[in-house]
């Protein structure tokens, strides 16, 4: 009975890191101050700071049940109303390459699996081609690049001088890349920055894009949630489409639609004709299918039932021009009660002119961990806070102890 | 890793094109003179150049992949208006009425959650929902399982099977030494490419004797025997997929001697637990010989079928580790190898599980359910074996009767499954394999004439 290895094959495994983002909210939980604040990951909260469901949400849901639809196995590709209405929620559902059916749509797991599954097709088709990732990006993007083996390099975004963005170091470095790269562009609501160019920047973005044969790769997380439109939200994808880019989307219902748990999200291709999307599509497919099979259905009917009914539509717009209102409030008592306390007329303007549900404070990572130690605040080590998980009654404290942070310690 | 040197280290073009061709199973041969030269346009494997290629797409060089083995059978068949189709693919459960199944515990369930205030939906952990964790371990392992009690056990939330075996073979492939899974031949058509992208090499070892359509033990145990220490063996915990031939209790026992005897490490695809006997307990005999000795094993679990959760993509893998210390740090790591891929879990089909597991009338209730479906299918089983026999069909047909769990392999060739799909509309893969879920009382006799005229018509 006895068996021959004594000593486990996982001996030699180390403890891996917490996860950056996500293992903030770990520390939290585990912190008992009553003072506590968790600026963290970025999951919307309400004033009282509990997480939401939107009523839209909880409609559509009720309708599922009551309709008793069954749990059979979506195709690898997902549920295919839920496709049709996200690619038309994202492009518009008049625009050409709909029209044309020149666009290849996934269903992901959110966006992190959609990002996945397109970086795995970059490996496959294009394994000489490059990524290019803003500095700062969302932590996760380079894990996924060096999980699917894509390499990548950062072209310059966050200046830290002027809190705002880099714009010449943006071009030069988009430049100098070699030609044929896939510059990984956020759509809106930069994160974590909170900085998103201008119209006119993404002109120059576009021509220089254009220039060097790139590829563009919109990661959309957070499309009617930064100003509360769906449509604004959407200026700079289909500003690229307009221009007649074949291109890559990943989409996110994480917090548009409160859905983060579900995981629902789409990887959509917008290719030079409606033959290469089909075959795009094929490809995809082959990815998902050694990776889960086929895509969660839960998630995927809400959204199908939410946006493709045009009540349900209307009143999901409602909700999200309110979960994006409070956030704006939030960003303006924040930036009163800092421009009233600090008296060393440092500029904190940056905290209104930064869009979504992020913040860059230009806090460095000493300060970050004082917000912590001191303060009970949690945010990420680069200086990141979550507007979604501040509410207006905080907002004094929070003032406290960023101004503190910022010029008590170095 | 996140530069240029990386393409470098991986050598030349040609290196680069040939890993690319094998990834899409396609020949490549370095030493022609052209890529051109003995493949159909279909088949060529280029790089596709981004650079200057703007004035046309950059996905031409994209090719059209084939439809899926198994999910193209149910395209094939939802194609085909004839009244009398029927779908023996994809394995779904079906009712005799040849509908699809949502448990009424299952639906119970659910309107337990919606109805819920404080049921939300914010992100899980990566790990996933720490209930759903706890109770598919005690599931697979049983409550009492020493390897819980000592924290041995690290149990990670995942999409269904598919995902579990996935997550488990990137982390194998990370921090385990040998890198060479072996599956039994054949096995499920998405194993190989599952293991493949994840980063192990793949090879087989023998299993289903086709002169007998039961197991080839004497070979199983040659292959296994020969394998390096270490070698990962995939191993189906209870109705073999596709066969449905399974060990003996005595058998799996030699088996566990020997891939202990060997330091081989077990992988275990549980995709049936409950499914195939009626029995939860009996189903997961054979794993809990492995962890009853206290070496470590890998087990990847899926409700797909048990709780005709199939679309909502709801599994855990589980790797059972010699120590609690390590099983903490073995978790930490996967959480990498997750965060990256999907970040966390969906939560709608593990709260479900967890509901049901969780609640001592709503776990009865499921028993009941489960083997119902069980019964079900053991009585097609018999119905098909009965119609064989008195249409007098040449040939041993008890296999039909001796194999368990939704599928049969039946035996029939290739051209014979054309044959029948053809003249008939039986929808099945080329393999011979039929789900006999997909069967019920009024079309058995349907498939057994056109089994009856492939075996006659065809040999």
């Amino acid at each position: 009975m006895a068996v021959s290895v004594n000593v486990s094959r996982f001996e030699g495994v180390t403890m891996a890191p917490p996860d950056p983002i996500l293992g903030v909210s770990e520390a939290f939980r585990a912190d008992t101050n009553d003072l506590k604040l968790n600026l963290g990951v970025g999951a919307y909260r309400t004033e009282e700071l509990q997480p939401y469901v939107l009523n839209v949400v909880k409609k559509a849901e009720k309708l599922m049940l009551e309709r008793g639809e069954n749990k059979e196995y979506l195709p690898i590709e997902g549920l295919a109303a839920f496709n049709k209405v996200t690619a038309e929620l994202l492009f518009g559902a008049d625009n050409s390459v709909i029209q044309e059916g020149r666009v290849a749509t996934i269903q992901g797991l959110s966006g992190t699996g959609s990002l996945r599954l397109a970086a795995a097709f970059i490996h496959r088709y294009f394994p000489d081609a490059k990524a290019l990732i803003s500095s700062p990006t969302w932590g996760n993007h380079k894990n996924i690049f060096n999980d699917a083996r894509v390499p990548w390099s950062e072209y310059r975004y966050y200046d830290p001088r002027t809190v705002g963005l880099d714009f010449d170091g943006m071009v030069a470095d988009i430049k100098a890349a070699p030609d044929g790269s896939f510059v990984l562009l956020h759509g809106c609501a930069h994160n974590p920055t909170g900085i998103d160019p201008t119209p006119e920047q993404w002109e120059k973005i576009a021509d220089v894009i254009q220039e060097k044969n790139h590829i563009p790769f919109f990661d959309v997380a957070y499309q009617g949630f930064a100003s509360g439109s769906l449509d604004a939200d959407a200026y700079s994808v289909r500003l690229f489409v307009r221009r007649g880019f074949e291109l890559l989307v990943a989409q996110s219902y994480s917090k548009n639609l409160g859905l983060y748990a579900e995981r629902i999200g789409a990887i959509n291709v917008v290719c030079s004709s409606s033959d290469a999307g089909t075959r795009v599509k094929s490809q995809l497919k082959r990815l998902a299918r050694p990776m889960y099979s086929n895509p969660p259905v839960h998630g995927a009917r809400i959204v199908a039932n939410v946006v493709g009914d045009p009540n349900l539509f209307n009143e999901w717009k409602q909700e999200m021009e309110l979960m994006a209102g409070r956030i704006k409030n939030v960003r303006q008592r924040l930036y009163e009660n800092l421009s009233e306390k600090d008296k060393s007329g440092k500029d904190w303007s940056f905290v209104l002119k930064q869009i979504g549900m992020f913040s860059y404070t230009g806090l460095h990572k000493a300060q970050s961990d004082h917000m912590t130690d001191k303060w009970h605040i949690y945010m990420t080590k680069d200086g990141r806070i979550s507007l979604a998980g501040l509410s207006l009654s905080k907002c004094e404290y929070l003032a406290d102890a960023i101004i503190d942070s910022f010029h008590n310690v170095d | 890793m996140g530069d240029a040197n990386l393409r470098a280290e991986l050598g030349s073009p040609g290196r680069r094109l040939g890993t690319l061709a094998r990834h899409l199973g396609v020949d490549y041969s370095p030493a022609s003179s052209s890529l051109m030269a003995s493949h159909n346009a279909s088949e060529i494997v280029t790089p596709s150049p981004t650079a200057g290629s703007y004035g046309g797409s950059v996905f031409t060089n994209v090719v059209q992949a084939p439809e899926d083995p198994i999910l193209g059978v149910t395209v094939a068949y939802n194609k085909d208006p004839s009244p009398v189709k029927v779908n023996l693919g994809v394995g779904a459960y079906r009712t005799e009425e040849g509908k699809p199944l949502v448990l009424n515990v299952v639906r119970r369930a659910e309107q337990l959650l919606v109805n819920d205030p404080s049921h939300v939906k914010e992100y899980l952990p990566i790990t996933g929902l720490a209930d759903f964790n706890k109770l598919s371990a005690k599931l697979i392992f049983g409550a009492d399982s020493p390897a819980i009690q000592e924290n041995r056990v690290t149990t990670v939330q995942c999409l269904s099977g598919t995902g579990s075996l996935r997550v488990g073979g990137e982390f194998l492939a990370r921090h385990h030494h040998e890198h060479t899974i072996y599956i039994p031949q054949p096995t499920w058509g998405n194993h190989p490419k599952v293991f493949t992208l994840a980063g192990l090499s793949v090879k087989t070892y023998h299993y289903y004797d086709p002169t007998t359509r039961g197991l080839n033990f004497k070979s199983l145990l040659e292959d296994l025997s020969k394998a390096p220490r270490g070698a990962i063996v995939l191993l189906h915990a209870c109705a073999h997929n596709p066969t449905g031939v399974d060990p003996t209790l005595d058998q799996w026992e030699q088996i566990r001697l020997l891939i202990r005897s060997k330091g081989l490490l077990p992988f275990f695809d549980s995709a049936y637990q409950g499914f195939a006997s009626g029995n939860l307990e009996a189903d997961a005999q054979s794993i809990r010989m492995f962890v009853a000795d206290g070496g470590e094993c890998l087990t990847a679990q899926s409700y797909a079928k048990n709780m005709g959760l199939y679309g909502e993509r709801v599994g855990a893998l589980s790797i059972v580790c010699k120590s609690a210390d390590v099983a903490v740090r073995v978790e930490s790591q996967l959480k990498l190898v997750i965060r990256p891929m999907y970040s966390n879990p969906p939560i709608h089909g593990a709260s479900i599980v967890a509901t049901i597991l969780k609640d001592r009338e709503m776990y009865h209730e499921w028993t009941v359910e489960l083997k119902a479906m069980a019964d079900r299918i053991i009585r097609m089983r018999q119905q098909l074996f009965d119609a064989l026999r008195t249409r007098g069909t040449p040939g041993d047909w008890s296999h039909i009767i001796k194999q368990i769990g939704m599928f049969t392999f039946t035996g029939l060739n290739r051209e014979q499954v054309t044959f029948m799909t053809k003249e008939y509309h039986i929808y099945m893969t080329s393999d011979g394999r039929i789900s006999m879920a997909g069967l019920s009382s009024k079309t058995v006799p349907h498939l057994a004439d056109a089994i009856h005229a492939a075996v006659t018509r065809i040999k």
